[in-house]
């Protein structure tokens, strides 16, 4: 039997803000909707940047995307801070259960020798990068426009840094301190990692948000990831009998398969939106990703030897269909 | 390989620097001017980024466990109060002026300083800087969220709210917060930090927090209310990264410090213009107060303002320059912006009112010296006027500062019987200032100052003195956002169904 309990009805005088009756019609608006429209200051602002007077406050004319309204660019999966922070609150839970498991049940000590040092080799450089990645993310929330698209790229940059942070942790329980060390050192001095670092500092000056965008989350991240955790340490470190790694990197993989998502999206609407954005973001996407995957061949040797040409050229590939997906071929 | 080796045992500085420090390095591909183009042309010197003192050591792991906890207690509380009429359990509607201005002037800023601080958590070249001020990028997105969040509901239910974005851009009172932020955010990233981690969040946001949030419990409010507890842990982490930030600077290079006290001086100066606001609301926009504008500044400016300028004493920093005409402002300024909104109502998007008897006793009680002698005279005769059916309005423009915004309606500090008036010709233009101290933010920066939008001027400009025509382009709704409280919609609404939720009438 159902009771409905009988609570005082008054009827509300409307269903919500201004903003988002216009842009959706006057109905209840969701948290999402609330927290993410309109809510950067658009018009009359006050002053000039003078750390770049040709600049305004919030600008869309440093990007070369042009966008009639940049709040197009919705995040598909609605995160706001709260949805964000419960989400990743979920999964550093599977992952902190993910550490103590290999780690209480001496998993690490148990790994082959060799399947140890590669796994060191491969991922502990990548922290770097991961770090370069939080910096070109921030840069993009800091000066992109509308909230839909930055507040996400914020979002982007944290992940990026907590990913810095499993890797560490990562390096710390097959290394120690030393694994730190040497990666470091390997990202700095070692051959195999200059092209990628290389990569990295070349977008860590570029100032257009979108194109930083391409240059990061499409161009390098869609290939590192797929390549490195899908490829090498699910699938080949796993098969041969390193999973105990992939526990320790599951966080990354579920993230990526989260997030390209939202990166596909963000993609598809800027392509939809003109023939112009479409051109610049295969013009961006084609010489980002040929250099990313350039940079990736040397570090997907150090696992995967001769195969690594042929792995990179699969995920060159995949990312050629993803990207077609969204309305742009290269 | 020995499979048992032991593990170094980390402590808590060590592990935390190699989980973010040391995730930085020397670009070489690029020169460090390239990647970190904005850091030097303020003039700060930083010899050694490395000396940078983490002010508090928190891994994205537990960033996401501590704020997810806190999330989800403060979603339950607001579904809640929404759910159960929690608006009808406020003391008063004539309360809701105050959140009213909250969330047209103040989230809007928070938002802005989440952006502001992702800018300068990538600009910074120091990896544990950066981090720091990345962490209250995203804070601040979420504070600008949850304030949304926690007054959706009162804009179903009240006027005012409705159109807090337009406002935001486009009324006048606005200006005041938005030229604030925006002076902050065209800044470069040191000064930045002294404006907001510094001047704002470290010396004056406990006038704005702790006034604002108690008079939110006080006033039964719980959706505020829950957002000010909420956001309390944020704030103290906030705190720490404004104080580390300007010990830093003040101890990486002695040229620093005049650098430094230029822009505590000049941030003071616009922080107290913004707090002028919140002393109105504390003497006059809380049915149920909490304490005066003047108890609030002896607690939060003289006492911990004091303690934090004589901790920086140490590295050559004096008070701010505006300190002793901020104190000479206190008894006067709440007192004098109630009755310049009062005038100007039909542009506000709040209400205000005359205050009861009640209220002016509390007042004189709470100003002696200031209270009965100027103040309650003028609300007598606005009282008279609105009794007589012909309510005192002031349809005429209101001259703003060039630099804060406000109206010219303040006092020389020494004479409360003058109007303070200056005025700076710059390049052939005429300007007009509130305050020596705003007229000496202009006169160091002029080329920044002439640059600022208006709002009153726009209301002649664009719409040629038609006020329906400019209500409409700021999205006021003549007759129900605007005027007195007095028989306002809010107040008839509100008395209504609190009888129905009350009563069985």
């Amino acid at each position: 039997m159902q009771i409905d309990l009988r609570t005082v009805s008054i009827k509300p005088l409307r269903n919500t803000f201004d903003h988002l009756a216009r842009r959706f019609g006057d109905k209840p608006a969701s948290r999402y909707q609330e927290g993410s429209y309109d809510i950067q200051a658009a018009e009359n602002l006050h002053y000039r940047p003078t750390w770049d007077p040709d600049q305004q406050l919030y600008d869309t004319g440093i990007t070369r995307i042009v966008m009639a309204d940049w709040y197009a660019l919705k995040d598909p999966r609605q995160f706001y801070y709260s949805t964000y922070t419960l989400a990743r609150a979920r999964q550093q839970d599977t992952a902190e259960a993910n550490f103590a498991f290999v780690d209480s049940r001496g998993l690490a000590g148990m790994l082959p020798d060799e399947l140890r040092e590669i796994a060191l080799k491969l991922l502990v450089p990548l922290r770097h990068a991961a770090w370069g990645a939080n910096q070109n993310n921030t840069l993009i929330c800091g000066y992109g426009y509308a909230t839909v698209f930055t507040q996400p790229c914020m979002y982007q940059a944290m992940d990026n840094l907590g990913i810095a942070q499993y890797l560490s942790r990562l390096g710390l329980l097959l290394g120690d301190t030393e694994a730190l060390e040497a990666g470091k050192e390997a990202w700095l001095h070692g051959a195999a990692w200059q092209p990628l670092r290389r990569y990295v500092e070349d977008t860590l000056v570029l100032r257009d948000p979108f194109e930083l965008f391409v240059a990061q989350n499409v161009a390098l991240d869609g290939l590192l990831y797929p390549l490195v955790y899908e490829s090498i340490v699910d699938d080949w470190m796993s098969a041969r009998g390193a999973s105990a790694v992939a526990m320790l990197t599951q966080f990354m993989s579920d993230w990526y398969g989260e997030t390209r998502k939202w990166v596909d999206a963000v993609l598809k609407t800027a392509a939809a939106e003109s023939e112009h954005n479409r051109a610049v973001l295969r013009e961006w996407i084609s010489a980002w990703s040929a250099r990313a995957a350039a940079a990736l061949v040397p570090v997907a040797e150090l696992a995967l030897g001769t195969e690594a040409d042929d792995a990179v050229g699969e995920q060159v590939a995949a990312l050629s269909a993803r990207v077609a997906k969204t309305g742009i071929s290269l | 390989m020995d499979m048992k080796t032991e593990k170094k045992t980390l402590n808590l500085k060590e592990r935390y620097r190699l989980l973010t420090r040391d995730l930085g390095w020397e670009p070489s591909y690029r020169s460090a001017d390239e990647v970190f183009p904005y850091v030097k042309y303020e003039g700060i010197k930083v010899h050694d980024w490395g000396k940078w003192e983490d002010p508090f050591r928190l891994t994205m792991d537990a960033y996401w466990k501590y704020q997810a906890e806190k999330e989800r207690k403060f979603y339950a509380i607001v579904d809640a109060h929404a759910q159960n009429n929690g608006h009808l359990n406020i003391t008063d509607a004539r309360y809701l002026s105050a959140l009213k201005l909250f969330l047209q002037a103040i989230s809007p800023g928070e938002y802005a300083a989440g952006k502001g601080f992702a800018r300068v958590g990538r600009e910074f070249p120091g990896v544990g800087t950066q981090v720091a001020c990345q962490m209250q990028a995203l804070d601040e997105i979420r504070h600008a969220q949850t304030q949304i969040h926690a007054l959706s509901n009162y804009n179903k239910y009240y006027d005012g709210f409705h159109a807090f974005a337009d406002a935001r851009d486009r009324i006048w009172y606005t200006s005041v917060a938005r030229s604030f932020f925006d002076d902050a955010m065209s800044a470069g990233p040191f000064e930045f930090m002294i404006a907001i981690g510094f001047s704002f969040e470290y010396v004056l946001t406990n006038l704005l927090f702790v006034p604002f949030m108690s008079g939110a419990a006080y006033n039964g409010d719980m959706a505020t209310v829950t957002f000010g507890f909420s956001a309390q842990s944020d704030e103290a982490r906030h705190m720490t990264l404004g104080l580390e930030c300007i010990k830093f600077m003040l101890e990486q290079d002695p040229d620093n410090l005049p650098i430094v006290q230029g822009w505590i001086d000049k941030w003071f100066w616009r922080g107290f213009r913004v707090l002028g606001l919140v002393s109105t609301m504390m003497d006059y926009m809380l049915p149920k107060r909490v304490m005066s504008w003047r108890e609030a500044w002896e607690i939060y400016g003289v006492e911990n303002g004091g303690a934090l300028f004589r901790d920086l004493a140490r590295y050559g920093v004096r008070p701010p320059k505006g300190w002793d005409d901020a104190e000479k402002a206190i008894d006067h300024m709440s007192h004098q912006i109630m009755l310049g909104l009062y005038q100007w109502s039909f542009g506000t998007s709040f209400h205000s009112w005359i205050p009861s008897d009640d209220d002016m006793e509390w007042l004189a009680k709470k100003y002696p010296t200031t209270f009965d002698k100027y103040y309650r005279p003028r609300w007598n005769h606005i009282k008279k006027l609105a009794a007589a059916g012909t309510p005192f309005k002031n349809f005429g423009l209101a001259k703003l500062c060039q630099c804060c915004q406000l109206p010219v309606v303040f006092t020389e500090p020494d004479d409360p019987t003058l109007l303070c008036n200056r005025e700076t010709v710059y390049e052939g233009e005429k300007y007009h200032f509130c305050s020596d101290g705003c007229q000496q933010v202009f006169e160091n920066e002029p080329e920044k100052y002439v640059q600022a939008w208006l709002p009153m001027p726009q209301l002649f400009q664009m719409f040629d003195g038609d006020v329906a025509a400019w209500m409409d382009w700021v999205s006021l709704r003549d007759g129900h956002d605007n005027g007195d409280y007095d028989g306002s919609r809010d107040q008839q609404n509100f008395q209504q169904w609190r009888g129905l939720a009350t009563s069985n009438q």
